[in-house]
């Protein structure tokens, strides 16, 4: 208490100060340096791509309601399938991720603001131009880019439709804004932690986003080179990709998962964190097992580095490579399963209860695992060249980004709603968009593990009759899914403009420095570094 | 259970009813196929071993999450406990995964190393992809040919209908049916050597477990050996562009002797369209039949691309009506395009594919179709001496 108040009064000191001249307006946004700023634009941002990324995704589950071409043209279905993949992992997920550190850390850590605030101003304000990029090709006599987020060559360059250069440059935008996010996380981490709290001390959430930072700037470069080799190879007669140039179309797909295997870490290790720090919570109990977390994130990124060829069993690897990267994919299982063991001992014998957050939490545990089961059975080569480019793997990286990322990323706004707006949220309409939801997702997402098994291919416009029945289910609980994030919309809206009051810390069982300022959060908050020692006591 | 849930509950059971008794549901497939090959029946027990695996370690944790959830729960007055490690238990769940692991791993190694033992085959065919469809090509026989989709455009072109108005009906093997399959023998090691002319493609028979990659300027091995004559279906399984949805794969699996009725048969067959070929070169054809064989060949080869009615989808695929090339430039020039394709396009060559007298009518038939009257008649002589030096 003595320290919150202790803070208080010296933000209150500053008020008034020349730095805290507070614009208003338009320029507020688009000029401020403020963390707390630029999470709240970062969050915006990615939950309008969410609602743009799902109505393409509700498109393409209206053209597969039923068999045969009812709204679309093949092409453009591509175009849909392409953009929904590109915006939903760039645009929504990866942001929303970047939202939550750029709010959450300086204020667990005890630091006044993110190490390079300018930066981080421009590292937000470049993104909506990418997607603008991208999103604009639609309109374009070339139309936007048909060959799938993974973008294989040679259907990428010399078979492209003529979009590959604004898909090219909207990457190039992407990643340029996501390594300047992450180096910023990183530099802040390392300088600005209040004095006394170590490595092993910082909180899990910012351990998981110190690794994803690191996984970012390691790998996010090896992406704006593969899209620059297809520029080339496209528009300026180079043959990286090409067999008669002398070059090689699968060491495009090398090039790509050595990127997009950490890529799909990136969006699961702070899903990790945020979870880590709710449940916990909610069970009134500290995290089991803090140390063994560390190292299983730990373990999971570094083998991240050496599983992307599991992406590509089918490409005629020799039998060497094929047991290399089965093993080390199979040994992936076991950093996650400790992951997964803590959490239940956490759980066990706490004291629970039910608040959305925790909803969010449980169901992320639980339809996780499910994701992770299929990804084990992915893992094993020869049953992977059954299950590959089929419906079971849309199912299993739907499982893992949707009510994996997706659902820790709700369970991490309505944890921290309170600490951002100064308002509780309104519970029961929460409740709503957890059930609907919940089932919704499950409607949308399990049925699609029949289709691949049966042999449903992924990316067609129009499927053999056999497959009817389930797309149809599908089909219905991608609406109800789609139109469930609405409610959530209502909900912010609703805590935005007003509600219950907020306290300090409105979670009984919750921790860390955020709940020791006032909600909402100050503009500025821990201008003086905490005293770590009086606020554990 | 108040009035107005019962309502619900009613209403909802009668959706499930109504969606669970709609068309072939019956039919419908769950599981994995078992298939009809010594390896693909591998790969089921793999997989059920897997699926087996899986379902017994969730039962374990959620069951442990679901009884925490209800009898650890603060409204029931559960109190908290304070342990958060255990170096102990840690070691513990990071051991017995690992020996589960393992225990999948061995019989994954085995399988894996089946697979991809390709030595040995009776029989080898070069697969090749190519936007959209199959080349088959047999060693040693003489034998090649185009596999293609035989599906009515009519039953699934039905855009911009109602979702009520399902177009045409649709046959039972609706989008996995093709002109000619691939024919190979039963209970003989046959190999298939995979490539592409264009992008990648995949070539998948799930009933063989063989799905293997068709890259452009490589070649793959895959094999297999069926133990059961019948008719099995797959489909491309990469992104190869627009019609990736439309390029399925049959294959019919002889006996022995059936297969080699057959060899004789193709042999057969391509003595005859070999003086069929030579004959069209002397002859003549009326605008009439041209136009009339134009048209069948171009709505087969070209349309999908093209449009039916000329307009193409541009700038991918450009239109035909109007364009310099079907209209003011020279036939020959045309016929160029068609018989050798066009290098870093889309535009494939259809030489190999199509007879000259084909090309012959496919080109008068661009050249007068649409409002492009030009009036040109162009004879199969005219082809060969255009486009096949």
């Amino acid at each position: 208490m003595t320290t919150e108040t202790i803070n208080e009064s010296l933000v209150d000191d500053h008020h008034g100060d020349s730095h805290d001249h507070k614009m208003t307006g338009i320029t507020r946004w688009l000029y401020t340096t403020n963390h707390k700023d630029i999470g709240t634009l970062y969050l915006w941002f990615s939950f309008i791509m969410l609602l743009t990324g799902g109505a393409l995704a509700m498109v393409i589950r209206a053209e597969l309601f039923q068999p045969g071409l009812q709204i679309v043209e093949p092409d453009f279905f591509n175009q849909l399938t392409t953009v929904h993949g590109l915006i939903m992992v760039f645009g929504a997920i990866m942001p929303a991720f970047t939202g939550f550190a750029n709010w959450m850390l300086p204020m667990m850590i005890g630091a006044p603001d993110m190490a390079l605030p300018r930066m981080n101003n421009w590292s937000f304000w470049i993104l909506p131009f990418a997607f603008a990029i991208l999103i604009g090709s639609f309109f374009m006599e070339s139309g936007a880019p048909n060959f799938g987020w993974t973008f294989y060559a040679p259907l990428s360059t010399t078979y492209s439709n003529g979009s590959t250069a604004f898909f090219v440059f909207a990457v190039h935008i992407m990643g340029i804004s996501s390594i300047m996010g992450a180096i910023n996380i990183v530099v802040t981490i390392m300088n600005l932690r209040a004095p006394g709290m170590t490595y092993m001390k910082m909180p899990l959430f910012v351990w998981t986003f110190f690794i994803t930072a690191y996984l970012l700037i390691a790998v996010m470069p090896v992406l704006a080179g593969v899209v620059t080799m297809l520029l080339t190879d496209t528009y300026f007669g180079t043959s990286f990709f090409d067999a008669a140039g002398g070059g090689d179309p699968v060491m495009f797909q090398h090039i790509f998962w050595f990127f997009g295997h950490p890529e799909v870490y990136i969006m699961i290790l702070p899903a990790f964190g945020i979870v880590s720090t709710i449940i916990p919570a909610f069970s009134r109990k500290k995290l089991f097992g803090y140390s063994s977390m560390v190292y299983a994130t730990s373990s999971i990124a570094l083998l991240s580095f050496i599983v992307w060829a599991h992406h590509m069993f089918t490409t005629g690897m020799p039998l060497f490579g094929e047991l290399f990267f089965m093993y080390c994919t199979m040994l992936i299982a076991v950093p996650t399963g400790v992951k997964v063991f803590n959490w239940v001992a956490t759980m066990w014998r706490g004291s629970m209860s039910f608040e959305t957050p925790m909803l969010f939490s449980i169901a992320f545990v639980i339809l996780f695992t499910i994701g992770g089961f299929s990804g084990l059975m992915l893992a094993l080569t020869p049953v992977d060249f059954q299950y590959h480019d089929t419906y079971f793997v849309v199912a299993h990286f739907h499982y893992v980004l949707v009510t994996g990322s997706l659902f820790s990323i709700y369970a991490g706004a309505y944890f921290w709603l309170p600490k951002w707006t100064g308002h509780m949220y309104n519970e029961s309409l929460a409740k709503w968009h957890f059930w609907c939801s919940l089932i919704s997702v499950n409607l949308l997402f399990f049925p699609m593990h029949f289709l691949g098994l049966a042999g449903m291919p992924r990316r067609i416009p129009d499927y053999a009759l056999q497959f009817a029945d389930f797309n149809k289910w599908v089909s219905i609980g991608g609406f109800a899914f789609g139109l469930s994030q609405l409610i959530f919309l209502a909900v912010v809206i609703k805590c935005i403009r007003g509600g219950e009051k907020a306290p300090a810390k409105p979670w009984d069982g919750a921790e860390g420095l955020e709940w020791t300022v006032a909600s909402p959060a100050p503009y500025h908050t821990f201008s003086t570094p905490p005293n770590l020692d009086e606020v554990k006591s | 259970m108040s009035r107005s849930n019962q309502r619900w509950l009613l209403g909802g059971g009668l959706c499930f009813a109504s969606l669970l008794s709609s068309s072939a549901w019956a039919d419908t497939q769950l599981n994995l196929t078992k298939g009809v090959t010594a390896v693909s029946r591998e790969v089921y027990d793999l997989h059920m071993l897997a699926l087996y695996i899986c379902t017994a370690i969730g039962v374990v944790v959620f069951g442990a999450m679901f009884w925490s959830m209800f009898f650890h729960r603060k409204s029931k007055g559960a109190k908290a406990a304070d342990f958060h490690e255990s170096t102990k238990v840690e070691i513990l769940w990071t051991t017995i995964p690992i020996v589960i692991l393992i225990a999948m791993a061995v019989p994954a190694t085995s399988t894996l190393i089946d697979m991809e033992n390709n030595d040995n085959s009776e029989v080898t065919i070069q697969v090749t992809g190519s936007q959209w469809k199959w080349h088959y090509k047999y060693f040693d026989q003489n034998i090649e040919y185009y596999s293609v989709l035989s599906t009515p455009r009519e039953q699934y072109e039905n855009q911009n209908g109602s979702f009520a108005g399902n177009g045409a009906n649709k046959d039972e093997n609706y989008l996995l049916e093709v002109d000619k399959p691939l024919v190979i023998p039963a209970n003989k090691k046959v190999r298939f050597l995979i490539t592409s002319d264009d992008v990648i493609h995949a070539w998948w028979v799930p009933a063989f477990a063989v799905k293997q990659d068709a890259n452009p300027g490589f070649i793959n091995e895959a094999w297999t050996n069926v133990d059961k004559p019948g008719v099995y279906r797959g489909q491309c399984a990469e992104l190869c562009g627009k019609d990736h949805g439309f390029m399925p794969i049959v294959v019919e699996v002889k006996s022995p002797e059936d297969y080699d009725a057959w060899l004789n048969e193709q042999h057969a067959l391509a003595a005859k369209s070999a003086d069929a070929e030579k004959a069209s070169l002397s002859a003549s054809m009326s605008k009439e039949e041209l136009m009339q064989l134009g048209e069948s060949t171009y709505m087969a080869y070209c349309a999908a691309c093209h449009q039916p009615t000329g307009l193409g989808l541009p700038p991918a695929f450009p239109a035909l009506k109007g364009s310099p090339i079907a209209t003011t430039g020279s036939v020959a020039e045309h016929i160029d395009v068609v018989f050798n394709g066009r290098a870093g396009t889309g535009m494939q060559g259809y030489g190999k594919q199509l007879s000259l007298k084909e090309i012959a009518a496919v080109v008068t038939y661009e050249r007068n179709a649409w409002g492009n009257d030009t009036g040109d008649l162009v004879q199969s002589a005219d082809v060969k001496a255009a486009g096949g030096e």
